[in-house]
C-alpha cells in the first residue's frame, strides 16, 4: 500500500532550482533510502515532504491525506518524524529532559494514559537507544554529550514520538564504523515493528544493505528508482557520482 | 515635488552608504552609526566656530576623528563579539545612546549649533529652485555611490572584502586577514557617514534627535534595499526618498517617520533580506 | 626548575548525587541552599524600611524596573530578544490610563485590566513578526514602538504629547512599595518555577532549536505567542502601575531608557537565571538614581555599564557569583 506518495515536487530558491518535479513512493513497512551527491536537493525534498517549506508545485501525500503546505507540527503529530542534518540538541536542558520535548506533544498525549510520567519514559527510551541507565549520561545538559549520543537523541525524538513514518537526514554523518555498527540495529528495530523508514545517506555500504529501494537525486531531479542492486548498475548514477569517463 | 524627492534620495543615499559599507565589507551593523553622524557635524562645528579653523581643515580633521574612533571601537570592544550579531548590535547602539546622550546633556541644540552652506545661493532647475548646498549633496552622493560601487564588486580589494562579510573563516583559510578588514570597514562606514554630515547638516541645524532619525532612515534604506547590495541601497533610498516627500505633502510632516518605518516593516513581514538580497527562506522565517 | 601551577576547579561537597537530586541531610545543607533564596527577599525588606523617604520612592521605582528586566530575560531565555521592551510597558500604561480616563474605573480594576489588555494588543503587535527569526525579530520590536510613538504624537489620541494627566492615585506609599515589591518576588519565583517546569521546558527549548520544537509537535508560533504574552503582560502591569503611581501618562511611557535599562540589569546581572537581571536592576537602578543630576545621564549610564560588561564580563554578575559560591578555585601544582 502506498504509505507515502509525493508527485511532482519542485522549490526554486530566488533562481536556483533545488528540487525539480520529484515523485516517488513508499511503501508501508519498507525501507527506502535518497542517495545523491551533495547540493543535490534530498534535504530540501525532505524539508518540503515534512512541512518546513512550501513546495512551488506538486502534492505531498500520506496514507491517502494531502499534507502539502501544512504546518510541519501538524505534520508530525499526523505521524512523520523527522531528524535533523546538522545536530543541534537542547543545550541547556539534560539529555532526559530532550525527550521530555516530544513527549509533550498533541500526539504523544492522544496516546493516552499508557504512556505514563514523562521523565521515566524519557529515560526508558534513552535506555533502549543506547544511553547506559545507571550512569549519570542521561541527567547531564546536552551541551557536553558526544557527537554519537546526540546522534541517538535526535533517534529518541522519533522514538518518543512513536512515529509512522521516520525520516533520518544523514543519521550517519560523523560516526564511527563502530557507531554506525550500533546505531543499525536500533534502526531495523523499528523497521522489524512495521514503521516505515526514509534514510537520506551517503554512507551506502551500510544503506544498501538494509534499503529494499533506493531513490538517487542529482541537481535537483530524480534520476533513478530501484533496488540497490539496479542503483549499482545504473549508468546515470555513475555519472552523477563518479563523472563522465573521456574518451581518447 | 519631483525635484525634491529626488534630492531627498539622494540625501537617504549619502546618508546610508556609511551603513551599508560597513556592514557589507564586514558584517559589522554598526547602529553607532546616528551617533557618529551627530558628531562628525559637532566636531567640524567645533573646530570651525571655536578653534577658528579654516572650514575644509575642520571637515577634514571631524571626518578623520570619526573615522579613527569607528577604528578603535571595533579594535577593542566589537573584536570580542566577532560573529554574535544580536551582541554586536546592542553594544553599538548602546555606544551610540551614550555618545548622543552625553552630546544632549552637554546642551546640543537649538540654532547656534549651525554648519554654513559650502556656497550660499540657488540656481534653477527643471522650473524650481534649489539651493546650491543641494547640488553638490547630489553630486557627491550620486559620485561616492558609484564609486563604492565599482571598488566593492570590481576591484580585488573590494571582492576580498565582501569575502569577509559572508563567511569570515574562509576568508581567514585564503589568506585574508578578516580583522585588519573589518577595521578598515569601519574606519572607512564611520568616516562616509561624518563626511554626510558634513554635506548634509548644513540644511538645518545638528541636533541630537536626527542622530536616532538617521540611524533609523539609514537602516530602513539598508533593509528594504537588501544588506548585501549597493544597487539596493540606491533603489531603496529612491523609494523611501519620494515616499518621504510625498507623505509629507499629501498627508501630514509628522508622519513621514511612521511612513518610513511602515516600508520597513512591510518588507521585514514579507522578504527581510531585502528587495535585492539574496532569498534565504530557511534562515529567515519558520 | 619552573614552578608549574593550574587552577583547579572543584564543586563544593554539599551537592550529592546528580545535578537535580539533593542530598538534604543536614541543617549546612539545607541552609546552602535557602540561604541564597531566603537572604534577598529579607534584605530587601530591610532596606525598605530603613531608607528615607526619598530613598523609598526609588526602590519603588527600582522594584518595577526589575520586574520589567526580569521579564526581558524570561523572552530572552526563549530566544525573543526585545529591543523595544517600552511597547509592552506603554501598552500597560496607556490601557491603564484610558481606562481610567475615558471609563472611570478605580484603581484596583484598571491594574489588572490593563495587564491583560495590555498583553493582549502587545501580543497581537508583535504576533506577525513571530515568524521572522533572530534579528530580523529584534529589529521589528525596535521599530514597532517607534512607529507608534509617532503616530499618537501626530494624531493626537489618548492625549497626544501632552498625554492623560489626573489619574487616579494609588492609595499612598506604603501601599505601592508593597504591590511593587511583592509582584516582583511573585514574578521572579513563579517564572523561575516555570521554566523549570516539564511546559516551561518548551519555552526554553525554544532558543535552543526551536525547528527542533516543531519537529517535535508543537507549534512554536503558538508557543512564542504564549512567551510574548507572558512577557508583556509582566511589563503591562508594570506600565499600569507606574500610570497610577504618577497619575499620569503620556509619550514618556515609551521612553528609551525602559527599552535599554532590561538590557543593561539583564546583561550586568547574568542571562537566562531570572536571578541576574534582578541583582543587575538592584545594583544599576539606585545607582544611577545617585547620577540624577544630569537627567538624562542616566541613560548613558546604563548604556556605558552596558558595553562595559557585555565586552568585559558578558557572562554576568549572577553567574561569577554563584560560580563562586558553587566552586572552588585553587591553584594546584603540577607536577
Amino acid at each position: 500500500m502506498e504509505y507515502l506518495n509525493v508527485q511532482g515536487i519542485t522549490k526554486t530558491f530566488g533562481g536556483i532550482m533545488a528540487v525539480y518535479d520529484v515523485s516517488f513512493s513508499v511503501d508501508k513497512g519498507s525501507l527506502v533510502g535518497i542517495i545523491g551527491p551533495n547540493g543535490s536537493g534530498k534535504t530540501t525534498l525532505v524539508n518540503v515532504i515534512t512541512g518546513f517549506l512550501k513546495p512551488d508545485r506538486g502534492t505531498v501525500l500520506f496514507n491517502g491525506q494531502n499534507i502539502t503546505g501544512l504546518r510541519a507540527s501538524r505534520i508530525t503529530n499526523l505521524g512523520i518524524g523527522r531528524t535533523f542534518q546538522m545536530v543541534k540538541p537542547f543545550y541547556r536542558l539534560p539529555a532526559f529532559k530532550n525527550l521530555v520535548v516530544p513527549l509533550s506533544s498533541p500526539r504523544v498525549k492522544r496516546m493516552g494514559e499508557h504512556y505514563g510520567d514523562k521523565d521515566s519514559t524519557s529515560l526508558d527510551i534513552l535506555e533502549d537507544i543506547g544511553f547506559e541507565r545507571d550512569s549519570s549520561v542521561p541527567y547531564k545538559p546536552a551541551s557536553v554529550l558526544p557527537h554519537g549520543y546526540l546522534k541517538r537523541l535526535e533517534m529518541g525524538r522519533v522514538v518518543a514520538l512513536q512515529s509512522e513514518l521516520v525520516i533520518f537526514d544523514e543519521l550517519f554523518s560523523g560516526l564511527s564504523l563502530a557507531e554506525v555498527a550500533s546505531i543499525s540495529p536500533l534502526i531495523e528495530r523499528l523497521f522489524e515493528v512495521g514503521k516505515t523508514v526514509i534514510m537520506i545517506e551517503h554512507r551506502l555500504k551500510e544503506l544498501f544493505r538494509i534499503a529494499s529501494k533506493v531513490i538517487v537525486m542529482d541537481l535537483g531531479k530524480k534520476i533513478a528508482e530501484g533496488s540497490p542492486k539496479d542503483i549499482m548498475q545504473d549508468e546515470q548514477v555513475k555519472k552523477a557520482y563518479l563523472g563522465v569517463e573521456l574518451k581518447r | 515635488m519631483l525635484v525634491y524627492g529626488f534630492i531627498n534620495s539622494l540625501i537617504l543615499a549619502l546618508m546610508a552608504l556609511g551603513f551599508s559599507i560597513t556592514f557589507g565589507i564586514s558584517g559589522v551593523a554598526n547602529f553607532a552609526h546616528g551617533a557618529f553622524y551627530v558628531l562628525g557635524g559637532i566636531l567640524t562645528w567645533l573646530f570651525l566656530m571655536k578653534f577658528g579653523v579654516p572650514y575644509i581643515l575642520s571637515a577634514i580633521i571631524a571626518v578623520a576623528v570619526v573615522g579613527i574612533i569607528g577604528a578603535l571601537m571595533y579594535r577593542f570592544l566589537l573584536v570580542r563579539l566577532r560573529g554574535l550579531v544580536l551582541s554586536e548590535v546592542i553594544t553599538t547602539f548602546a555606544i551610540g545612546i551614550v555618545i548622543l546622550e552625553l552630546l544632549r546633556v552637554f546642551g546640543v541644540m537649538g540654532f547656534q549649533y549651525r554648519l554654513p552652506s559650502f556656497i550660499p545661493g540657488s540656481a534653477e532647475i527643471f522650473g524650481t529652485y534649489v539651493g546650491i548646498q543641494r547640488i553638490i549633496i547630489v553630486a557627491a552622493g550620486a559620485l561616492l555611490m558609484l564609486t563604492m560601487h565599482f571598488f566593492v564588486h570590481h576591484t580585488k580589494m573590494g571582492l576580498s572584502f565582501r569575502g569577509v562579510a559572508q563567511d569570515d573563516h574562509t576568508a581567514l583559510s585564503v589568506g585574508i586577514n578578516p580583522e585588519r578588514i573589518s577595521i578598515f570597514s569601519l574606519t572607512l562606514g564611520s568616516m562616509l557617514c561624518a563626511f554626510a554630515a558634513i554635506l548634509i547638516l548644513p540644511l538645518g541645524t545638528i541636533s541630537v534627535d536626527e542622530g536616532y532619525d538617521v540611524l533609523l532612515k539609514s537602516l530602513a534604506v539598508c533593509i528594504i534595499g537588501g544588506l548585501e547590495s549597493t544597487l539596493g541601497v540606491f533603489i531603496a533610498s529612491f523609494i523611501i526618498g519620494y515616499v518621504e516627500v510625498l507623505t509629507a505633502m499629501y498627508i501630514s510632516s509628522s508622519l513621514t517617520m511612521v511612513a518610513v518605518l511602515a516600508c520597513m516593516l512591510t518588507i521585514l513581514l514579507i522578504k527581510p533580506s531585502g528587495l535585492f538580497g539574496k532569498y534565504k527562506e530557511i534562515e529567515e522565517r519558520i | 626548575m619552573i614552578e608549574k601551577r593550574r587552577k583547579e576547579r572543584i564543586d563544593r561537597g554539599i551537592k550529592a548525587c546528580t545535578d537535580d537530586i539533593f542530598c538534604l541531610s543536614s541543617l549546612r545543607e539545607i541552609s546552602y541552599l535557602l540561604v541564597p533564596r531566603i537572604l534577598p527577599v529579607v534584605l530587601v525588606f530591610f532596606l525598605v524600611l530603613v531608607v528615607s523617604l526619598y530613598w523609598k520612592k526609588v526602590l519603588v521605582i527600582t522594584f518595577v524596573m526589575t520586574i520589567m528586566a526580569i521579564s526581558w530575560d524570561f523572552l530572552a531565555s526563549c530566544g525573543l530578544i526585545s529591543l523595544g521592551h517600552a511597547l509592552f510597558f506603554a501598552m500597560g500604561a496607556y490601557s491603564a490610563g484610558a481606562m481610567n480616563h475615558y471609563l472611570g474605573l478605580p484603581v484596583y480594576v484598571t491594574l489588572p485590566a490593563a495587564t491583560l489588555l495590555g498583553g493582549v494588543i502587545s501580543s497581537m503587535l508583535v504576533f506577525p513578526a513571530l515568524r521572522l527569526r533572530g534579528i530580523y525579530f529584534s529589529v521589528v520590536t525596535l521599530i514597532i514602538p517607534l512607529m507608534l510613538m509617532r503616530v499618537i504624537e501626530a494624531t493626537k489620541i489618548i492625549g497626544g504629547t501632552e498625554g492623560i494627566s489626573a489619574l487616579s492615585p494609588l492609595p499612598g506609599l506604603a501601599s505601592s512599595i508593597a504591590i511593587s515589591m511583592t509582584a516582583m518576588w511573585v514574578v521572579l519565583f513563579s517564572l523561575r518555577r516555570f521554566i523549570t517546569s516539564d511546559y516551561g521546558l518548551i519555552f526554553v527549548a525554544l532558543l535552543d532549536n526551536d525547528r527542533a520544537v516543531e519537529a517535535s509537535g508543537l507549534n512554536i508560533v503558538w508557543f512564542k505567542i504564549q512567551a510574548i504574552f507572558i512577557g508583556s503582560s509582566i511589563c503591562a502591569f508594570c506600565g499600569a502601575f507606574m500610570t497610577h503611581y504618577y497619575m499620569s501618562v503620556g509619550m514618556s511611557a515609551f521612553a528609551l531608557d525602559l527599552s535599554i535599562f532590561p538590557v543593561a540589569a539583564t546583561v550586568v546581572g547574568g542571562m537566562g537565571t531570572l536571578a541576574g537581571p534582578l541583582l543587575g536592576a538592584l545594583i544599576l537602578g539606585p545607582l544611577s538614581e545617585a547620577l540624577r543630576g544630569f537627567g538624562t545621564f542616566r541613560i548613558v549610564f546604563y548604556a556605558a555599564l552596558l558595553v562595559v560588561f557585555i565586552v568585559g564580563l558578558p557572562e554576568g554578575l549572577f553567574h561569577y557569583v554563584r560560580r563562586k559560591y558553587e566552586q572552588i578555585e585553587r591553584w594546584v601544582e603540577v607536577k
